[in-house]
């Protein structure tokens, strides 16, 4: 059977998760810590807008590009950013970011390109890459630097050679969030070697100490950059799996031209739920970003205190604390933990080898959960 | 937002968070946080700390109702009167005046349907200034304070992902 597999599937490893997450699926009592996405539900106010358009037949296909009404409210909403982009040509509404991130791959990335991916990172850039032909050029940046991005970091890793560079600050798995210096920064590199940026900003609303930049307002970035973005983790809507690209036009129309062909178009029921989430959520996702914010504190202290150093992580909802003394094999220690604590962690191994010595984190899940999580690693690092 | 403010919001959440965990939340040291407590406490903005009870699953009989009062008032008798004398009763367990049809809504707990009847019959409907008593008994409570009763929700979340 494998024959008729082509060698891109055969060669794509399984997510490096996944051997935990069978481990814990056996196990009762788990406190899993794993978990990227929101534990609150999505606000009530888009439930009910996408029941309504069901209630009312609204079950068919939609433009390609997604509803305009709703590129008109993203095109709105990403002002807030200080982006401006034409709902008419410059916003593609996508099935999840994920999508988006798979179009732009395909559309910019032609076999033999490389493209530079910062670690640790997300775990579907550098299959996307190569689904997409190129070469993932990992660039590791490093935990005294807060694991931000620095110029030095893609100098050190030969991206000026790179066609393409990925960013995704709020960062998974780190919690890393980068300045506008060094947005700065990366942006001359950028230039210099003349590199196109795809920009993942998924986590952009949930920033706790100040406001998130985006690299595309930075002068001469926009016309080489498509950012990402999506309403599954702000907006706690993983499950409607909506997205959308902002970019120069061809870029978006390009990507346009592999979606239409393969997605078609993003869920109708989604779309309905999304616009009443930018005109009517706002308090509701204030209301979790200060949820996640106090948990965000909690953990981080919580780590410092039983000596696994953690460096104060300033968005998303991860932090990336190191393993504890005398343990220096991530994989070993997660293991340990779920077997003997029932506590799940992800290895940081699995975001890149510059991940290796740390675990990810997640606080998306309730207090009670995350103070018992903590108690269960107390007890474990005192046997 | 200011400490205060903050505080109430996670003690509104859970009031029996330790000053620890508070602290490691808000970035205050615990200490602070038990000033700023004792200090809501003494300005008389918290009142106290209380369960919330999903009663259907305590197993004794427990009767809630809700009460409608109209009253009259007279040159000497305002509403903060009746209500102090109301407010007394062990069996109301809240108490407020209200706009619209009626003065004041009441919240009355007892062990029994009967009970709850006779105290609001014997109790509440012969003070002077009542003029009328409505008592609506609670059938079921799906929400208390914020928070939903009925089935725990399971977290369904797959036990890792992205």
């Amino acid at each position: 059977m494998n024959r008729h597999l082509s060698t891109r599937a055969r060669e794509t490893p399984p997510s490096g998760i996944r051997r935990f997450f069978e481990v814990a699926e056996e196990m009762d009592d788990v406190i899993s810590l794993g978990v990227g996405e929101p534990d609150f539900s999505a606000p009530w106010a888009a439930r009910t807008a996408a029941i309504d358009s069901l209630e009312r037949g609204r079950t068919s296909y939609t433009s390609n590009r997604g509803r305009r009404d709703l590129r008109e409210a993203i095109a709105d909403r990403v002002e807030r950013y200080d982006q401006y982009y034409d709902p008419d040509d410059e916003i593609l509404v996508t099935s999840g970011a994920s999508e988006a991130v798979d179009l732009a791959m395909r559309a910019l990335v032609d076999p033999g390109d490389a493209v530079a991916v910062p670690e640790p990172s997300y775990i579907s850039y550098t299959p996307t890459v190569s689904f997409a032909g190129g070469d993932p050029l990992p660039v590791r940046t490093r935990a005294e630097e807060e694991f931000a991005l620095r110029y030095e970091d893609l100098e050190r890793a030969g991206a000026a050679d790179a066609e393409t560079l990925v960013l995704c600050y709020p960062n998974n798995p780190t919690g890393a969030v980068m300045s506008e210096d060094g947005l700065a920064e990366v942006a001359e590199f950028v230039e210099e070697h003349d590199l196109f940026v795809l920009s993942d900003e998924i986590y952009a609303a949930l920033r706790y100490e100040d406001e998130h930049t985006s690299i595309a307002t930075l002068p001469g970035m926009r016309e080489r950059t498509v950012v990402f973005n999506g309403f599954s983790k702000a907006y706690a809507m993983t499950g409607f799996r909506l997205g959308y690209a902002l970019g120069p036009p061809e870029v978006i129309g390009a990507m346009n031209r592999i979606h239409q062909y393969t997605m078609l178009s993003a869920p109708t029921t989604a779309q309905y739920a999304a616009i009443e989430a930018i005109k009517a959520c706002d308090d509701a996702v204030e209301e979790m970003r200060r949820a996640y914010d106090r948990r965000r504190r909690f953990v981080i202290s919580r780590f410092n205190e039983l000596g696994m150093d953690c460096f104060e992580a300033k968005g998303a909802f991860y932090v990336f604390p190191k393993c504890p003394p005398g343990w220096e094999d991530d994989e070993a220690f997660a293991e340990a933990l779920l077997q003997e604590e029932q506590v799940a962690l992800v290895p940081g191994r699995v975001f890149g080898e510059s991940g290796e010595g740390h675990l990810r984190v997640s606080y998306a899940t309730g207090m009670n959960e995350l103070k018992a999580a903590l108690n269960r690693i107390e007890s474990f690092l005192r046997e | 937002m200011d400490d205060k403010r903050e505080l109430l919001d996670l003690l509104l959440r859970d009031a029996r968070e330790s000053p620890e965990d508070i602290a490691r939340q808000t970035g205050l040291d615990a200490a602070a946080v038990e000033t700023l407590i004792a200090e809501l406490e003494a300005e008389g903005v918290v009142r106290g700390y209380q369960a919330v009870v999903d009663w259907d699953r305590v197993d004794e009989e427990h009767v809630q109702a809700q009460l409608e009062l109209n009253v009259e008032l007279d040159r000497e008798t305002g509403y903060e009167e009746i209500a102090r004398r109301i407010a007394k009763f062990p069996e109301v367990s809240s108490l407020r005046l209200v706009s619209g049809d009626f003065d004041f809504a009441v919240d009355v707990e007892g062990k029994s349907m009967h009970d709850v009847s006779q105290f609001v019959s014997e109790r509440i409907a012969p003070i002077p200034e009542v003029t009328q008593t409505v008592t609506h008994f609670v059938m079921e409570t799906y929400k208390e304070r914020g928070i939903e009763m009925g089935d725990t929700d399971e977290d369904d979340r797959l036990t890792f992902s992205p």
